[in-house]
């Protein structure tokens, strides 16, 4: 009854839930690498008793009169935190409920920090990082032994850093430890596994105009942060062919000079795994810090964009601005206006264009708000070809309506009651504080800042999601691009009133071919 | 238990089902709850007089719970001719009760009845082959939206939903597969009640509003996950191809034409007959005091109905004796799936499935892997997985492969197919069995410390083999199987006569457009 695949079989009631498009993901990221996300811990928290109160008078509410106990006292477990002279850092967190051990390296470097000309760099460096292996073992020896012992180690990258992780049973962390930091220090880069994710490379290249949704993130994005910015430079054929040994070789020892950040996690006693790891990482030099960044960011052009998909039956719209960064002292207030936007089914923008109109399943979005660069604001609605006009236009109404629809008590409570009464899931385990530590010591962050924001959310009034609404909501600066149908969207995306929509060409440049046959057509 | 990883960019999110089983007691440090008997005693099972089951699993790491409640009833059990029921059903059960939801039931049930009679006329008049008058048609369809604006007017929309979320529901949410239907939360521990009402509410308790605003926004998921998605829309057709009779060959999601005519009687009739206490499962797992809290939850938990278990169905797939090809010719991108019938989990070698899925598709070290993305190079990614698409009924035993650049669809086929004759003629090794039992061992284990999981697990677990133990004792199946087995398995069913094979065929432009009518 194991190993199925239900591909089409499970659908989600909640949409929303995947964490696509809204501010506060509800999943929490276990690695950090360079997506914000939200994991958040706190010392001891005690009882949070919120009933909510805002509903019509003449309903009698029996759910009111169930009791709700104080809840029981919580001391989240916080990893210890070690800080080597070199400047790496290090965190130990024992979890002794299950007989595993799993860590990883943070490094800083990534896709943004790749130059222009070899963009998908990183993909192909954080394949071929781990399926080369090093000159003690190569990286197929490597997968048999791990996989026998349902041990793993593995190397991923994003885009502000790379990785490379472990984990096994507990009778095997010490080899599995050993075999990772031989793979972290001394990577023989194989030309053949150069080729093959060269290959993976190429095959998600051609493939990426397939899907609509993927389709839509994508150029979204680029309308944000500008074609080729280092946060939406896509892979080309062209690119990727131009990867090299040396290239990979070069990006290794580089990026391994940075403040690497350690974190273990599991069935190990931490004074005796603390003595391993310092005698890893003590003998390093000191790190070089990362250069600071001098990235612009101008936002969207003003307008409607249109890409045209032919088998599609459904329009993919985004609606996006230049947003913020987490730094941002008004980021409580904005990530309640979130809430009363779009965070569950109680939301402005899931209430009309989903319940009253039934114009879409997917529909949300808000402040993307990532740790150490401004995000995109990002509202996205799916909906049948006919509709697209409406459907956007519904969209927009709630997005405008930020500022002409004054926010009521209700809304502000049943935002900040679903928030806060949830937020010990951002730390009900060891391994979701572990993971949090190390993002904010990635990006900088102190250490008790999910203390600090939590307070600051509870604070948050009326008046200053108000006044976020004004300062940051400018229906005048949103860029709407829509994926779908030409044939099929009536009205077309002209009676969105944005004037005539500038089409978006997606082809995918096809390096010239060496030999090229005079007949025949390629894939 | 259905946890999904997005781990392939491209291609399907996997379930890979890490069941729960007896821990290598040679590994355990000894001291903690991962072996069976220490899950038997802080585990709780009782069986109300309704049929319900409620299973009680404590954990007490953090003052939180999920919960699973796993219905016996899913898109498999739509009634001929109202595919999409179950998922529509699970879409109600969001909208409330009779007594959350609505400013005023009594005149709200008036009401929807107006609704559902002007949605029959209307539906009446739309089905006429002969005779039907477009004017008639028009004016109906105002009446039906004028009584849908009248009944609107009692509904405090999606009240339920928010009464879970701000008292701080996490990961809500719910699925339908073909075989059952699930609702899960967690949440804080101190809101163990205010669910228990909750939930035995809306099992007891659905109200069928805003059914025809939910209908659309159903048709819109369709969309979204089937029509508007390439592979997606080539597995639809595989599986109708594959199956000529049994349910599982029958769109999920629904056939177009046929969800959108479901209406709210079909839905509660839907519900009367499945959402009763001897389908339904509910786990908790969590910071739970199950001498305490059981009283309680039995309280509510009786108020679902008790009733008849519904008849099981009769179908079952006849024997494939013909073999079967699906090809779409578009500007997609090629791919590749082939699929043989295999009998349901009950069969004694349901865990040799499982072995020859590992040893062909986990990982790197994969046959599949090894061979069509390592040595050949044709493909970026080739996997065999099973069952498929659910796993009550006889299912099937499918591979796939994404072509390389450059590379067609015909080769993966050829290449898939040594593959399999390997299996066939060859016993697979030693090494290879023991990885197959040594990761299955361990990803049950590492399913232990997650909530959530563990209690879909246990709710699953019971529902299938009416025993939660079995997510351990299953253990056993896979330490038994032989390389023998596989051999055997292999021969049986990877038989030509037996497939059915699906492919996208990557046609130039010039000749898509020459094409009339697309998807549908």
């Amino acid at each position: 009854m194991k190993n199925r695949c239900q591909d089409s079989g499970v659908r989600c009631q909640l949409w929303l839930s995947s964490g696509r498009g809204c501010g506060e993901p509800a999943v929490v990221d276990v690695a950090p690498v360079s997506r914000p996300a939200h994991a958040l811990f706190a010392l001891a928290i005690l009882a949070v008793i919120a009933l909510p109160s805002h509903l019509p008078a003449q309903q009698s509410k029996p759910w009111e009169k169930i009791p709700i106990p104080t809840l029981h006292e919580f001391h989240p477990q916080q990893p210890k935190r070690i800080e080597l002279k070199n400047g790496i850092v290090i965190f130990l967190q024992e979890d002794h409920e299950l007989p595993f051990v799993s860590g990883s390296v943070l490094i800083p470097g990534g896709a943004r920090d790749v130059d222009p000309s070899r963009a998908g760099l990183l993909g192909i460096y954080q394949q071929a990082w781990r399926t080369s292996g090093t000159a003690n073992m190569d990286g197929d020896a490597m997968d048999s032994l791990l996989e026998a012992k349902a041990a793993h180690v593995e190397t991923e990258g994003g885009e502000d850093s790379t990785s490379l992780s472990w984990d096994s049973l507990k009778g095997d962390a010490d080899q599995v430890f050993s075999l990772a930091m031989d793979l972290l220090f001394h990577p023989k880069f194989s030309a053949e596994k150069l080729q093959l994710a060269q290959q993976q490379e190429a095959t998600g290249i051609v493939r990426r105009n397939d899907d609509e949704d993927g389709i839509a993130e994508r150029e979204a994005a680029k309308l944000v942060y500008g074609a080729n910015s280092p946060y939406t430079r896509q892979p080309e054929l062209a690119t990727i062919a131009t990867v090299t040994l040396a290239d990979l070789q070069a990006w290794h020892d580089r990026t391994l000079k940075g403040k690497l950040i350690v974190g273990i996690s599991g069935d190990f006693d931490a004074v005796a795994m603390e003595a391993k790891v310092r005698a890893v990482f003590e003998p390093l030099p000191p790190v070089t810090p990362e250069p600071p960044r001098h990235d612009e960011f101008a936002g969207p052009k003003p307008g409607a964009y249109f890409i045209d998909k032919e088998d599609v039956n459904q329009s993919n719209v985004q609606i996006v601005a230049l947003g913020i960064d987490r730094h941002n002292p008004d980021v409580p207030a904005i990530v309640i206006m979130d809430e009363i936007l779009s965070g569950g089914f109680g939301s402005r923008l899931f209430l009309k264009v989903r319940t009253q109109l039934g114009l879409a399943y997917a529909v949300g979005g808000g402040f993307e708000l990532p740790y150490d660069h401004p995000g995109s604001f990002r509202v996205e609605v799916l909906t049948k070809s006919v509709s697209t006009v409406d459907a956007t236009k519904a969209a927009e109404e709630e997005i405008a309506g930020l500022n002409t629809r004054p926010f009521t008590q209700d809304e502000l409570q049943r935002a900040k009651d679903d928030i806060l009464n949830s937020f010990l899931f951002r730390y009900d385990t060891r391994e979701k504080i572990l993971a949090e530590r190390e993002r904010l010591e990635f990006y900088g962050y102190p250490a008790d800042y999910l203390e600090t924001y939590r307070a600051a959310l509870e604070k948050v009034t009326l008046e200053d999601v108000t006044r976020v609404a004004k300062e940051y909501i400018h229906p005048e600066k949103l860029a709407v691009l829509v994926v779908g149908n030409s044939s099929e969207i009536k009205p077309p995306v002209d009676a969105l009133g944005m004037g005539a929509p500038q089409a978006i060409d997606i082809t995918i440049p096809r390096p010239p071919r060496p030999k090229a046959p005079p007949t025949g057509e390629q894939q | 238990m259905q946890s999904r990883s997005f781990s392939r960019l491209w291609i399907f999110s996997w379930s890979w089902t890490g069941f729960l089983a007896l821990a290598l007691a040679a590994a355990c440090s000894g001291a903690h709850a991962q072996d069976l008997k220490s899950f038997e005693q802080r585990t709780t099972v009782k069986v109300l007089p309704n049929g319900l089951t409620l299973i009680i699993c404590e954990r007490h790491e953090a003052p939180v719970f999920s919960y699973t409640t796993f219905i016996d009833a899913g898109d498999v059990n739509d009634p001929t001719g109202e595919s999409g029921l179950a998922h529509m059903f699970e879409h109600l059960a969001f909208k409330g009760t009779t007594e959350i939801g609505t400013k005023n039931y009594a005149a709200e049930k008036v009401a929807l009845e107006k609704v559902e009679a002007a949605n029959d006329a209307y539906e009446a008049e739309y089905l006429k082959p002969i005779g039907r008058s477009e004017e008639k048609l028009k004016a109906l369809h105002q009446a039906f939206l004028d009584a849908q604006a009248e009944a609107e007017k009692y509904v405090i929309p999606n009240q339920f939903t928010e009464v879970a979320e701000t008292n701080g529901a996490d990961g809500l949410n719910a699925e339908t597969g073909l075989d059952e239907t699930q609702y899960f939360w967690s949440m804080p521990e101190n809101r163990l009640e205010l669910w228990a009402w909750m939930e035995s509410s809306r099992l007891a308790d659905a109200v069928p509003r805003e059914f025809y605003k939910e209908r659309d926004v159903v048709l819109e998921e369709r969309r979204m996950r089937v029509d508007s998605a390439p592979i997606q829309r080539l597995v639809e057709q595989f599986l109708a191809t594959a199956y000529v009779a049994h349910n599982y060959g029958r769109s999920e999601i629904g056939w177009p034409s046929e969800v959108s005519q479901i209406n709210a009687t079909e839905a509660m009739a839907f519900h009367k007959k499945y959402y009763v206490g001897g389908d339904v499962v509910v786990a908790i797992v969590g910071d739970v005091d199950a001498k305490t809290a059981m009283p309680m939850l039995e309280k509510y938990f009786s108020r679902v109905p008790g009733g008849p278990k519904p008849e099981e169905m009769t179908t079952v797939e006849p024997r494939q004796f013909a073999e079967k090809s699906v090809i779409i010719r578009e500007q997609t991108q090629p791919f590749y799936i082939e699929g043989y019938h295999r009998p349901s989990y009950r069969d004694p070698d349901d865990a040799v499935y499982d072995a020859i899925s590992d040893i062909m598709s986990n990982g790197r070290v994969s046959r599949l892997y090894r061979s069509l993305v390592e040595q050949q190079q044709i493909a970026a990614e080739a996997e065999g997985f099973s069952p498929f698409p659910g796993d009550k009924y006889p299912s099937l035993f499918a591979f796939y492969a994404v072509p390389l650049p450059g590379h067609t669809p015909a080769e993966m086929r050829d290449a898939i197919r040594k593959e399999i004759d390997k299996l066939k003629t060859t016993d697979v090794t030693d090494a290879e069995l023991a990885m197959y039992k040594t990761r299955t061992r361990a990803d049950l284990l590492r399913g232990l410390a997650d909530n959530q999981g563990l209690a879909s697990s246990l709710a699953e677990y019971q529902t299938r083999y009416g025993d939660w133990r079995q997510l351990f004792l299953e253990l056993d199946e896979v330490d038994k199987v032989t390389k023998a087995d596989i051999r055997r398995v292999a021969n049986k069913v990877f038989v030509d006569s037996n497939r059915t094979s699906a492919e996208i065929d990557t046609e130039p432009p010039a000749a898509d457009a020459k094409k009339d009518g697309g998807a549908q």
